[in-house]
């Protein structure tokens, strides 16, 4: 019955440079590329990268899609996916194993625009941070004793959590009712995760591993919002006014 | 198609065989065809309360092992025409049960019958699971203290997750709260839990408060479901539990302390 063991999905955060293109002769990009790459040699050595056609599609410039494939391998790069093409352009990437990027593609030329013109960025500027949790985890039921919720990204919670029951979360952990069971904020590290309860009643609270039990815990104020976040190693466990 | 019952409570000692007894009598009596299974295969109660101990023949596991039919296991119950009680085995242990033969048998009874309520052994196991696993609604017996309503909400838990309707992401099963062995004075005097507390921690819609008493003692040594016993209070108590779930709109009754009656009555401290 118990399959848990086999695999997980999780979602996760994921770092790659995108390449964007402003020029379809291949030898040049071809130069280009390895002017830059001896610049920083162990940055770019078997790096992912997400190469982005949506400058030269609008001003009507094609490139060969299996050519300049071809090419990043060349150059020990690995092209993870493909922005801005055209549908044949997009059809062959994916016949060649390089999935489509489509979520964002074409419209976000804004921040490439404003690096192309600074030639004194230094050599990593390129790399966009795209640090998107999954969306937040929202449970409508009360979570009962006995039960364990995990939520990679935070977890929002409308109903009662009872006591014998475990909640934990990567980010942050909201719970719109009463909190009698263990809640643990950050599980995977984060010490910024916060939690925030209506009614704190816990019989363990946790931040990136830091915890305190319902007997450290006599003291806070019942049936009053709280909030628990860390500070300096520490607890805190704060009146939400 | 009937509607599948399930009594269940975690714990043991709660009320539930006498609370299967009573609302499936207080259903039948209400011209619903009833039948009630007895889940507690090794322990079997049911027939005792229900006073037909001397007339079973075959039971629940003959009946998901081929070995009779469940015409030949269902007895008629000698006070009501319109309720069937299905006994558990006392010779065998919940193995003999399973998913699919509980399946079986709760879809051939179905075609036959308004109500079935099964009455869920205590415990968390394989015994309750299968009582549970198919039902449509859940009446969680409880009494005040906290250990009850901890295994309770653990059953609850269970429910939301494990049953049938849970798996197949159909709309889940109705759970009702039955506070029973409610002794308004000790909780006055603050020796057991209130109505109040248990409702807190539990959240839950509440069918009724069973008051402790004497004539529960009294049916089960007698094989008579203490519904049939109309003047006495957990009786009566019983009786507004089945109208309430049958969507009637019944006040609360047995749940003020009569010491504390007086008091006001007289003024006193």
């Amino acid at each position: 019955m118990d399959q848990s063991s086999i695999l997980d999905f999780r979602s996760g955060t994921f770092f790659a440079p995108i390449l964007v293109l402003y020029n379809n002769d291949l030898e040049k990009i071809e130069q280009r590329l390895q002017e830059k790459i001896a610049s920083a040699p162990d940055f770019f050595s078997s790096s992912p990268v997400l190469f982005d056609l949506s400058e030269l599609n609008e001003n009507d410039k094609k490139i060969d899609v299996e050519a300049l494939i071809s090419l990043l391998r060349r150059l020990s790069l690995f092209p993870v996916g493909i922005r801005g093409g055209d549908p044949s352009q997009e059809k062959r990437a994916l016949e060649l194993s390089v999935p489509v990027d489509s979520g964002r593609s074409r419209n976000d030329a804004i921040l490439p625009e404003i690096q192309r013109k600074d030639d004194t960025m230094p050599e990593v500027q390129p790399v966009i941070r795209e640090a998107v949790r999954a969306p937040a985890m929202m449970i409508t039921q009360p979570v009962r004793s006995g039960q364990r919720i995990y939520a990679a990204s935070d977890l929002v919670i409308l109903a009662q959590v009872s006591a014998g029951a475990e909640i934990m979360a990567e980010g942050n952990i909201h719970v719109y009712n009463t909190l009698r069971g263990r809640a643990l904020a950050g599980v995977q590290g984060d010490t910024a995760a916060r939690f925030f309860c209506l009614d704190l009643q816990a019989e363990l609270v946790s931040i990136a591993g830091i915890y305190k039990t319902s007997e450290d815990l006599k003291e806070t104020p019942k049936k009053k919002p709280v909030q628990v976040y860390l500070r300096d190693q520490a607890l805190i466990i704060e009146e939400l006014s | 198609m009937a509607r599948i019952i399930v009594v269940t409570s975690g714990k043991g000692g709660v009320g539930k065989t006498t609370t299967s007894a009573a609302i499936a009598m207080g259903l039948a009596k209400r011209g619903h065809k009833t039948a009630v299974i007895d889940f507690d295969v090794g322990l079997r109660n049911l027939d005792l309360i229900m006073g037909c101990e001397r007339r079973v023949v075959y039971d629940f596991v003959n009946v998901i092992n081929g070995e009779a039919n469940l015409n030949q296991a269902l007895i008629k119950d000698k006070n009501c025409n319109q309720l069937y009680i299905l006994p558990a085995s006392q010779t065998r242990d919940k193995d003999a049960l399973n998913l699919e033969g509980v399946g079986r048998v709760l879809e051939e009874l179905s075609k036959d019958f308004k109500y079935i309520v099964c009455d869920s052994p205590a415990g968390i196991e394989k015994g309750a699971y299968l009582a549970m696993y198919y039902a449509d609604d859940a009446f969680v017996v409880t009494n005040p203290e906290v250990s009850s309503v901890r295994d309770s909400d653990r059953m609850l838990g269970i429910l939301a997750s494990k049953s049938r309707r849970a798996e197949l992401n159909m709309e889940p099963i109705k759970e009702y709260l039955l506070l029973t062995r409610y002794d308004p004075d000790r909780v006055e005097s603050g020796e057991m839990l209130g109505l109040d507390d248990v409702q807190e921690i539990l959240s839950l819609h509440l069918l009724g408060v069973i008051p402790e008493s004497k004539s529960v003692l009294n049916a089960s040594n007698s094989g008579i479901p203490v519904i049939l016993d109309e003047k006495s209070d957990a009786g009566q108590a019983y009786a507004d539990v089945v109208a309430r779930y049958l969507g009637e709109k019944k006040p609360l009754r047995f749940i003020d302390s009569k010491k504390g009656f007086l008091r006001k009555l007289f003024g006193g401290k």
